[in-house]
């Protein structure tokens, strides 16, 4: 049966198969998951591998981009908005994207995150947030739960979790959005929306870390936390009509911000274009 | 509008000239983040890159600002930052990751006090090792010492070259004082000095890999965007450029970083000496010390002492085989420096046993006065 058109054939296209495989990760990790999605995303706004360039930091998720077959750069800790950012403005004919996570993206590199998000650069962000440092064994990260555990919160973590999306449309982001590794097809959507967008785009996915996050804090296996991840997503646009009652322990998914602002680079581009007419002149 | 492209004698500042010879070198991209007293190459980037079609862009601090520095140089771009010693310690990460990723860019350091936020105002050279240690891991520097305005210039075009001939970070180390002091500079028609860029590949896309191990070591680079499709990482990788666990890819790898510049030293060592054939003392001083060094030479030989003068202007590679000549006769050696003694280990490490080695420091924020050295050279004589 031909099946050309099947998702996972997509996919397989872009991957560096002979090159990378098996990966790193473990097995009913959600992180494989967004980037089947960011793939599709990808084919789907119709940009050739030559143009994208994926760049991460350090972490799980930040091992994203070496399994694919377009540019890749793979920073330092938390530093992939600041290298994305001179890839970016270097050369704006290039469609940038950073694949961070909780706590490459929110902790070490929290700085960058909002400064990119507050210059409006043009670069689609996809915060794989899985609620803990999975590479060095299960910290807590800034977006644990407080009152969850994590090896290094063996009594429970007395901090408050940041909400990326808040943040970055309080930074300047122009389009915000989240999804979860459960909510497939909304999660090709999202990236789509955010590559399509001229602006700075974080998409939020929620996914799960079963190996350390399930574990110390029982809340099971991949599967069991891919049930958690149903029951608790809530789209954005059903939330407004819902009692407050209906929203506890519930988060919004979908597209949550979403507007027209200056993008960073092509202001700069005007500066340019003015001294070179002043030339021509 | 002061370009490159008119062939100017002009009154300017190190500083000045440093942006000037950027812009001559063919730079295009500057991050950076202000710091005391490396600002004015900041703010004469901000002016005239836009006029060249080039971008400058004002990061959120140091670390962010070599790594946009690293990301627009994969784009093929000639890149660089400016900075003082507190923003020289933070960006060594990401230098680290140049060296590793073999990413061409130019950072230019103009030294004041330290450590910490010590002096930002006032003079030092205590950054010398930090320029060849300054990062984790065994890799291999290029680092240049000007001594004067003109040379700010010169040795910020030969920095680009060192770049982009070598595929590695290059360490342009001024100070405070050649940073704001103002002398006359010529500057160059295009084509006067050589600019060289980076080795491009001649090869299909599939044949080509990012650290391939040539004659030279140093590998061809594409541009991202180009077709050819690389992967960039901080960990330690093959030629194809993904990570490696294989001693052997290991041992590779790290010998490609070191033997691409020891091999070829020659190409980057620049050294001035004066008056060392008759020389029993010699004075041993790179950039702002070196200009009270030469004077207090001059001193010693008005009354007849043999005192003669070597300056490296390259400082690493530490210029190991030409000292160990041209020292070979010479009984005294007076290291002068503004820190408390740095590049006299590398002077004791290369000298004769029969050279007795002598330092002339001063590191209390202020230059050092040819009186002093020349006192000094009364002393040991």
């Amino acid at each position: 049966m031909p099946s050309t058109n099947q998702p996972s054939d997509v996919t397989h296209q872009y991957l560096r198969v002979k090159k990378k495989f098996p990966n790193v990760w473990c097995a009913g990790c959600g992180i494989g998951v967004v980037m089947g999605s960011i793939i599709r995303a990808v084919d789907a706004v119709g940009y050739s591998r030559d143009e994208v360039v994926l760049v991460s930091g350090i972490g799980c998720s930040s091992r994203l981009p070496v399994y694919c077959d377009f540019n890749t750069l793979h920073t330092t800790h938390g530093r992939a908005l600041a290298f994305a950012t001179g890839v970016k403005l270097a050369k704006q004919s290039l469609k940038v994207m950073v694949i961070t996570g909780d706590g490459d993206g929110l902790a070490i590199g929290g700085n960058h995150f909002i400064h990119a998000c507050r210059r409006n650069i043009d670069i689609t962000t996809v915060l794989i947030n899985n609620q803990i440092y999975g590479m060095t064994g299960g910290q807590f990260s800034p977006t644990t739960p407080r009152g969850a555990y994590a090896s290094t919160a063996p009594y429970g973590n007395d901090e408050k979790a940041f909400d990326p999306t808040a943040l970055a449309k309080a930074a300047g982001a122009s389009y915000v959005a989240r999804g979860t590794v459960y909510h497939v097809q909304q999660m090709d959507k999202l990236i789509i929306g955010g590559l399509r967008k001229k602006g700075f785009a974080l998409i939020e996915v929620i996914s799960n870390c079963h190996t350390y996050y399930g574990r110390l804090n029982k809340e099971g296996d991949a599967v069991a936390m891919l049930e958690v991840m149903k029951k608790r997503a809530l789209p954005a646009k059903a939330a407004g009509s819902l009692p407050p009652e209906k929203l506890k322990d519930k988060f919004l998914t979908g597209v949550l911000w979403d507007v027209e602002m200056p993008e960073y680079c092509e202001e700069y581009q005007k500066l340019i274009d003015g001294f070179k007419k002043e030339k021509e002149e | 509008m002061t370009g490159m492209a008119t062939s100017t004698r002009k009154l300017m500042q190190g500083n000045e000239a440093c942006v000037q010879g950027a812009l001559y070198a063919g730079c295009r991209f500057f991050g950076g983040y202000p710091i005391t007293p490396s600002t004015e190459i900041a703010e004469g980037l901000a002016r005239q890159l836009p006029r060249y079609g080039g971008h400058f862009i004002q990061m959120e601090d140091e670390i962010a600002s070599i790594a946009a520095v690293i990301g627009a140089s994969l784009t093929g771009v000639k890149a660089m930052t400016a900075t003082s010693g507190p923003g020289f310690s933070l960006m060594q990460e990401n230098i680290g990751y140049a060296y590793m990723a073999e990413v061409p860019c130019v950072i230019i350091n103009v030294q004041r006090g330290g450590p910490s936020t010590g002096l930002p105002t006032k003079v030092a050279q205590a950054d010398t090792m930090q320029a060849r240690y300054g990062t984790h891991g065994d890799y291999y520097a290029i680092a240049v010492a000007p001594a004067s305005v003109r040379e700010c210039f010169e040795q910020t075009v030969k920095a680009f070259n060192y770049a982009e001939r070598f595929r590695t970070p290059v360490i342009v180390l001024t100070d405070e004082v050649i940073g704001h002091m103002r002398e006359m500079v010529t500057i160059p028609e295009p084509g006067e000095l050589e600019v060289i860029a980076r080795p491009k590949p001649d090869m299909p896309p599939e044949w080509y890999q990012h650290f391939e191990i040539t004659p030279t070591l140093v590998s061809p680079m594409a541009a991202m965007g180009e077709g050819y499709r690389y992967h960039t990482t901080g960990l330690t990788h093959d030629q194809a450029g993904f990570p490696t666990a294989v001693p052997e890819e290991i041992r590779q790898k790290l010998d490609k970083l070191k033997y691409k510049i020891v091999r070829f030293a020659d190409e980057l060592i620049q050294l001035d000496a004066e008056m060392m054939d008759d020389a029993g003392i010699c004075l041993f001083a790179y950039g702002i010390s070196a200009r009270a060094a030469r004077q207090a030479m001059y001193m010693a030989r008005e009354k007849r002492i043999r005192v003669g003068m070597i300056r490296p202007i390259t400082i690493w590679p530490f210029p190991d085989e030409k000292l160990r000549e041209m020292l070979e006769h010479v009984r005294r050696v007076v290291v002068v420096e503004l820190n408390q003694g740095q590049l006299i280990h590398e002077i004791e490490r290369v000298a004769p046993r029969t050279c007795k080695i002598i330092n002339q420091t001063r590191y209390d924020g202020e230059i050092i006065n040819p009186v002093e050295i020349y006192k000094r050279i009364l002393e040991v004589k």
